[in-house]
């Protein structure tokens, strides 16, 4: 190993420690002030002229983006000391060795003002309840299991499948990415932005063909080929057809939105589309 | 003139309706949380809300208690809040004044678990917003058995006033910001009277407390 090599091998070594040291700092586990930033961007600078390999150059790279995260919590730190907020946690921890239970427990009831909530019947709730309690099946007869004919093992084509509604007539996919399309057509057509109203879109002459579109597009946003803007004040949901289906959806945090396709809602949408 | 009246008293009207209309929103739980969403009560009471939470808040006052506004980003004060940042903040309500002593008993929390929460949030505060797990448990097996710190611990995890991430570091929680003032508490801790004892004196205390417990544990 020449002369060089060493040197550099040692650079490398100081500037992975460097990074342990401020990674420590970052994850609030080391005091920020414990390092001496001037020394280390002495130390930076001397190995700099060393550094020719991308891998040295990024890890001389990572060192001054460490360096500089740690500038900024030292600033932080500097910020919180001078706000009203700031008390020196060693100060505190003495008063709270040397005080008493009373005495701080005391001083917490000057500055706690608990929540006040009630949790109380009401006679609609109770009147509700009742309802639904006559209207409730016994247990033992939502409970029967159904009485099973043995039934002898047959086939059955695709078509009877489809008559018994077992089966689409098409594949599902196929009409999965045949809605997508219309969407994409549809919001060019009727929507702004990008954006379709939800119910312009699943909306249609009837209710039942209304109902099988809110099923169909609910997988259209479930599988990533569109997303719901859902604006709560204005009580208003928009869907957004994706360019293409996005297949990394699995990898964020999925929350389930309910959205009712009662009759009536149905109805209105019509009344409305009609003025 | 009388049409004058005539408007006045339907606006009374109206904002006396308004007023009872906040008050099932915000006293009745609803959710896991209690309190309410600033566009709830923008969507049911509409966009003049904040004046019927002023108005209300004046009345309660009467009983000792208030309108509590909780900002979604901590660093705007309560009273500067756009129409938007409003919508965002969360409403409770809240006592006033204080409890005594005798009134946090009645209401459940033993005198040994409110301290432990002074300390506990007083701490975090002190070491700007986080302290470990650790840190929290050493500082209350102080002056708790270290079995009962940890529960305690749990148990303000729990209710809402501290949350724990997964490097075991400890943060405060929607239920502090709701309900303890914390400038005042870190203000009060630090100006609190001395007792006659010193830390020596204490710490000679604690020594003799565990040798007579080591005594009648050997007995």
């Amino acid at each position: 190993m020449t002369e060089k090599e060493v040197h550099a091998s040692i650079g490398r070594e100081k500037l992975q420690r460097i990074i342990e040291m401020c990674t420590a700092i970052e994850n609030h586990t080391v005091d920020p002030f414990t390092l001496d930033v001037e020394e280390i961007i002495r130390i930076i600078r001397t190995y700099f002229p060393e550094w020719e390999k991308p891998e040295d150059l990024s890890l001389d790279a990572e060192a001054l983006h460490h360096l500089a995260t740690v500038i900024k919590l030292q600033s932080e730190w500097v910020k919180h000391r001078s706000t009203s907020l700031y008390t020196d946690p060693f100060i505190l921890q003495e008063k709270i060795a040397v005080a008493d239970k009373e005495e701080i427990t005391r001083v917490f009831l000057k500055a706690w003002h608990p929540i006040v909530e009630l949790e109380q019947l009401s006679l609609f709730s109770l009147s509700e309840a009742a309802d639904y309690w006559s209207a409730l099946l016994p247990l033992a007869e939502r409970w029967k299991q159904p009485e099973e004919e043995a039934v002898e093992p047959g086939s059955i084509s695709r078509e009877e499948l489809v008559k018994q509604r077992l089966l689409s007539d098409r594949y599902f996919t196929e009409e999965l990415e045949e809605y997508w399309h219309e969407l994409k057509v549809k919001t060019e057509r009727d929507g702004e932005n990008g954006r379709i109203r939800y119910w312009d879109f699943v909306g249609a002459d009837t209710y039942e063909e209304t109902v099988k579109r809110a099923f169909i597009t609910s997988f259209l946003v479930t599988y990533g080929y569109a997303t719901l803007e859902i604006h709560p004040l204005q009580e208003e949901t928009y869907i957004k057809p994706a360019e293409k289906p996005k297949t990394t959806l699995n990898m964020e945090q999925l929350v389930s939105i309910p959205i009712a396709i009662n009759y009536d809602d149905w109805q209105e949408w019509r009344k409305r589309r009609k003025e | 003139m009388e049409e004058e009246k005539e408007g006045m008293s339907k606006r009374k009207g109206l904002y006396a309706s308004k007023i009872k209309r906040a008050v099932h929103l915000l006293f009745f739980r609803r959710r896991l949380k209690p309190g309410v969403k600033g566009w709830e009560l923008h969507r049911t009471l509409g966009s003049d809300y904040p004046k019927v939470l002023s108005l209300l808040d004046d009345y309660l006052e009467k009983l000792d208690l208030q309108v509590k506004t909780v900002p979604e980003n901590e660093k705007s004060p309560a009273e500067k809040l756009s129409l938007e940042e409003l919508d965002k903040a969360r409403f409770y309500v809240t006592l006033r004044g204080e409890l005594t002593p005798k009134e946090s008993r009645m209401i459940g929390w033993r005198i040994d678990d409110l301290a432990g929460l002074a300390v506990t949030i007083s701490y975090i505060i002190s070491k700007k917003g986080q302290a470990s797990r650790s840190e929290v448990e050493k500082l209350l097996s102080q002056k708790l058995p270290s079995w009962k710190a940890s529960v305690n611990i749990d148990r303000y995890i729990r209710y809402g006033y501290i949350q724990e991430d997964e490097r075991q570091q400890l943060y405060l929680d929607w239920r502090t910001r709701a309900e303890v003032d914390q400038k005042a508490l870190v203000d009060l801790l630090l100006k609190s009277e001395q007792p006659t004892d010193t830390v020596a004196t204490l710490a000679k205390k604690n020594e003799a407390t565990a040798d007579e417990e080591n005594d009648s544990v050997a007995r």
